[in-house]
């Protein structure tokens, strides 16, 4: 059995979306999805079977942390914060991503 | 960055650790997050059936969705291994009497060879506990009949000034014994063994003082009777001081004479376990090398250190040389053959042979445990072939199979191994404090790593290769095969085999148990020359010094007087000599008679007093023994064994003869020889002089034969004594019996090791015979069943089974009948009274290996004659 295709994201960009989107303060991985959803105004929907193991990487990691508590709706969720790690993880992976995207641009014709 | 990929990796176990609870937290996270779409569905009006449904499809895989998320912090492979194990162990709990049978066996074979493998390491194989010990050698003096004897002070420090071979040498005097010297003033007064060394003998072995330092030059020329300085065992400190730190400088008074403790030994200087196994010892002393000494003849036992590049028959030829001149220069002294030996070889020389033996029965101990494991296995797998065959037609992966088989054997393996620590554990910790057997270096054993691990390997490796075996076999076949219960030709033929070789090797140690364990008895038998049932002795020298022939006698007067006086007792005698210790032996000629130099006979020398024959039960068998009338003044006397008698006056009556000895003495009587030195050998020629008569001893031993019971016997001999000598200090009775035991204890240790080898060795041979045939019962259930139906009566099934099993038997006790008989020579040193090819041996332990073998086939064959033909037909 294979891993699952990322198709909707480059790699390595979701982990970079849910880092930025806990910037915003500690959510549960339900919040994360719609959130970026939200944000993209619905064009990037992020799936379950990709966001999970992001997050458990992430936390592998030390750039989240993850821990219990209530949602709105009183029921028990995981909650993920961003760590001093993950900040400056966030940092650098948004300055190489601007640097991609801005090249990417740059040959593209659309700068 | 190292240090956060550190903390990664910290992580990554932690969660690794925890895997169970982050697992759980996955799932909950996720079906909190299925719930919330679910509300929001129903947010927007959708009704609750349909929007769980909606969630589930849009949230796909839920399991693969945790797998895959689980993969981030679990690799794929480890979680297959823990999957493996998690299926062992639910193996293992369904098959529990087979788990704990492998375990226990594979336990068992890994323990004691991991035990034996240990002693042997200490004794044989690890270097002596001293300072480049391979460079040490031992130095005897070659005496007639290959006796080994001490060698004078004046040719020691003769040799050593003058030998080029040597680095250096060192001695100490053989003649020191237990308890021979006094310690008293503070606290209770106690008597110790002092072993006289010459002052570099520690520098020399290259062992440095705990506490303190050692002996002096100086200190190495005073007089023996009063030493300047002792310096004491790690032991003695401990027990006696409470390991008191400011002993050093401090005066002890021993022997009456005040003596400055200058050093303590380190724990790890063990003397006696190198030199003296079985004994203990308190203090050193020096050992005087002047003419004092020199006059006591032969006392010294030498070390040599070789210098680099000189070999022993280098240095032996050197020594032999330097002795002949030596000897020329000094015809006053005696003589000097000098013999060296590499140290090492002499230290486990004595039990060299019965390790090997052991060395040798453990590793067929653990070829039978792993010929056992892996027929175990194979029947195991037999019987789970079906199982097998399916998991590979679902589509297990064949490589994902194999690696279950062997994560189970290995599992299986490991699990023994762990048993087998814990024996072996227990096993060297018991050995190392056998005090009671005289064996070297024993103290020294310790659970050896190497031998744990080489077993350990050899218990994993026997658990996989039936699993790697088998699997050629098994998925290929098995389906095809599918019910039909024919009996498959390679397989039995393996089984069978691993079968046949247990029973020979089990053969095998049967044989070397058997020969060993008659030897033994034949040693129990032997006629001593003295009786030690009800004898035991008392050191009993007195706390002050006899001034005059008067007063030790008187003290000997009164000593016997009361202590026959006491209730129970039948007799009491002195001697300075007990059973099995004290070698001195001086050259003895008939009156008239004269012997060419070298030629002269030796005699052991013992110093008795009237009683002693009577309460040892050495019969007198001419003559008559001492009385108390032989006394200083009167006539001087002589006992001698019939040895003796036979070698000064052979053909003629001894009683009447004169010895030439402090000018003449008679000959009054003729004792039975003891066996004085072991039990295995006889005693040799031995003279007994009355203590009356002379004051060249130096131990008092009471002897006694008496009918009351320990403690009641210590107790009234010393209320008994006790107005004699106010100060005497005094021990329990040591019974004559303990000599005895101590003196056969090495021989007693292999045998009861190796009848338990055997032992073992007979029960799994009997379970692979078990094992074996029950399991072509079970395959052949069919076979069996169609022929009863054909009319074969339940006796013609079991004969037919019967005849196997002793087929089996049968062609592995030819092979082990031949393996013994080519083995059994290699035991010939350590047989006593029987030949290595004892018939009634060899034919006794093959009956016996017949008998189980068919009781094995029995218990199968008769459940197959029970086999109702028409159940098992039906059932196809």
């Amino acid at each position: 059995m294979g891993t699952k295709p990322r198709t909707d994201l480059l790699s390595g960009t979701l982990d970079m979306l849910v880092l930025k989107t806990l910037t915003r303060g500690h959510m549960h991985g339900y919040a994360i999805s719609q959130l970026i959803q939200q944000l993209s105004d619905d064009l990037l929907r992020v799936e379950e079977g990709s966001l999970y193991p992001a997050l458990q990487r992430l936390e592998l990691n030390g750039w989240i942390d993850g821990e219990w508590g209530l949602s709105a709706n009183n029921r028990r969720a995981r909650f993920y914060r961003l760590t001093a790690d993950g900040r400056k993880h966030l940092s650098d992976e948004a300055a190489r991503y601007r640097q991609v995207t801005g090249a990417v641009a740059r040959v593209m014709g659309f700068a | 960055l190292a240090g956060s990929r550190w903390t990664r990796v910290r992580r990554r176990v932690r969660y690794w650790l925890s895997h169970r609870r982050r697992e759980r937290w996955l799932s909950e996270e996720i079906g909190f997050h299925l719930k919330a779409m679910v509300d929001d569905l129903m947010a927007r009006g959708v009704p609750e059936r349909e929007a769980w449904a909606q969630a589930q499809r849009k949230f796909g895989d839920m399991t693969g969705t945790v797998e895959d998320a689980r993969a981030t912090w679990i690799a794929r492979w480890m979680s297959d291994l823990l999957q493996d194990f998690r299926h062992t162990r639910r193996g293992m709990r369904r098959e529990i009497g087979f788990t704990g049978f492998v375990l226990l066996i594979a336990g068992l074979g890994i323990g004691v060879s991991s035990t034996v493998f240990s002693v042997v390491n200490a004794v044989l194989l690890r270097p002596l506990p001293f300072r480049d010990p391979s460079a040490l050698v031992w130095i005897s003096n070659d005496g007639r009949n290959n006796e080994e004897w001490t060698t004078q002070v004046g040719h020691f420090v003769d040799v050593r000034a003058a030998s080029t071979s040597f680095v250096d040498m060192a001695g100490w005097t053989g003649f020191y014994h237990v308890g021979d010297s006094e310690l008293t003033g503070v606290g209770e007064p106690e008597r110790l063994t002092s072993v006289p060394v010459t002052a570099n003998f520690f520098s020399f072995l290259g062992v440095e003082p705990a506490l303190g330092r050692t002996f002096t030059q100086e200190e190495g020329r005073g007089r023996l009777s009063s030493p300047p300085a002792v310096i004491l065992s790690h032991g003695f400190w401990t027990r006696r001081f409470a390991a008191d730190p400011t002993i050093v400088g401090q005066t002890l008074t021993l022997n009456r004479a005040p003596v400055t403790v200058i050093g303590v030994l380190p724990a790890s200087f063990d003397f006696t376990s190198v030199f003296a196994p079985g004994t203990s010892v308190d203090v050193f002393i020096p050992w005087p090398l002047t003419d004092e000494t020199n006059r006591q003849g032969n006392t010294m036992k030498v070390l040599g250190r070789l210098k680099p590049g000189i070999t022993v028959p280098h240095a032996q030829a050197d020594l032999t040389t330097l002795a002949k001149q030596i000897e020329s220069q000094h015809r006053d002294r005696n003589g000097f053959a000098p013999r060296v030996t590499a140290l090492e070889t002499r230290v486990s020389g004595s039990v060299g042979p019965a390790l090997v033996v052991l060395a040798g029965a453990v590793g067929l101990v653990m070829l039978i445990v792993c010929a056992n494991l892996s027929s175990l296995q194979l029947a195991r797998l037999g019987a789970r072939q079906k199982e097998m065959a399916l998991r590979v037609a679902l589509g297990a992966g064949r490589l994902r199979l194999l690696r279950q088989l062997l994560t189970e054997s290995i599992a299986l393996a490991c699990g023994g191994a762990l048993v087998g620590l814990g024996l072996a554990v227990a096993g060297t910790r018991e050995v190392a404090h056998l005090n009671a057997v005289s064996l070297p270096l024993l103290t020294a054993v310790g659970i050896d790593g190497r031998a744990m691990l080489f077993t350990l390997v050899a218990g994993v490796l026997f658990g996989v290769l039936p699993a790697l075996s088998v699997r050629t076999v098994t998925v290929c076949d098995e389906l095809k095969e599918g019910t039909r219960g024919t009996t498959r030709g390679g397989r039995a033929w393996v089984g069978s085999s691993l079968v046949v070789g247990e029973i020979a090797l089990a053969l095998t140690l049967l044989v070397g148990t058997g020969l060993l364990s008659r030897s033994f008895l034949r040693v129990l038998d032997v006629n001593l020359g003295f009786r030690p049932a009800l004898a035991s002795a008392l050191r009993v020298d007195p706390s002050f010094k006899f001034m005059s022939f008067d007063e030790q006698n008187a003290y000997i007067d009164d000593v016997l007087a009361r202590t026959r006086a006491l209730p129970g007792l039948m007799a009491a005698g002195f001697s300075d000599a007990l059973p099995f210790a004290g070698d001195r032996s001086w050259g003895v000629r008939a009156q008239g008679q004269v012997y060419p130099k070298g030629q002269m006979p030796e005699a052991f020398i013992r110093v008795v007093s009237d009683g002693y024959f009577e309460a040892a039960g050495i019969p007198v068998r001419a003559g008559r023994s001492f009385t108390g009338r032989d006394r200083a003044t009167s006539e001087p006397v002589v006992l001698v064994n019939e040895t003796l008698a036979r070698t000064l006056w052979p053909g003629q009556p001894a009683v009447g003869q004169t010895v030439a000895l402090d000018g003449g003495r008679r000959v009054i009587g003729v004792v039975a020889d003891v066996r004085h030195q072991a039990l295995e050998e006889v005693g040799g020629s031995e003279m007994y002089l009355p203590m009356r008569q002379t004051s060249d001893y130096d131990q008092m031993d009471l002897v006694v034969r008496a009918t009351l019971p320990e403690p009641a016997l210590t107790a009234q001999v010393r209320a008994a004594l006790r107005p004699i000598d106010p100060n005497l200090p005094v021990h329990a009775f040591q019974p004559l019996q303990e000599l005895v035991d101590r003196a056969v204890s090495p021989r007693k240790f292999l045998v009861v090791l190796l009848a338990g080898f055997a032992g073992f060795a007979l029960l799994l041979a009997s379970l692979g015979i078990y094992a074996l045939i029950s399991q072509s019962v079970n395959q052949r259930t069919q076979e069996i069943g169609i022929r009863m139906a054909l009319g074969a009566s339940a006796a013609d099934v079991q004969r037919r089974i019967l005849l196997g099993t002793l087929g089996l038997a049968g062609l592995g006790l030819v092979l082990g009948l031949a393996i013994s008989r080519f083995l059994t020579v290699a035991l010939a040193s350590l047989l006593f009274g029987v030949t290595p090819g004892d018939p009634a041996t060899f034919l006794g332990m093959a009956g016996l290996l017949t008998a189980v073998a068919v009781l094995a086939g029995y218990v199968p064959a008769w459940r197959a004659s029970r086999i109702d033909p028409m159940v098992t037909l039906r059932s196809n």
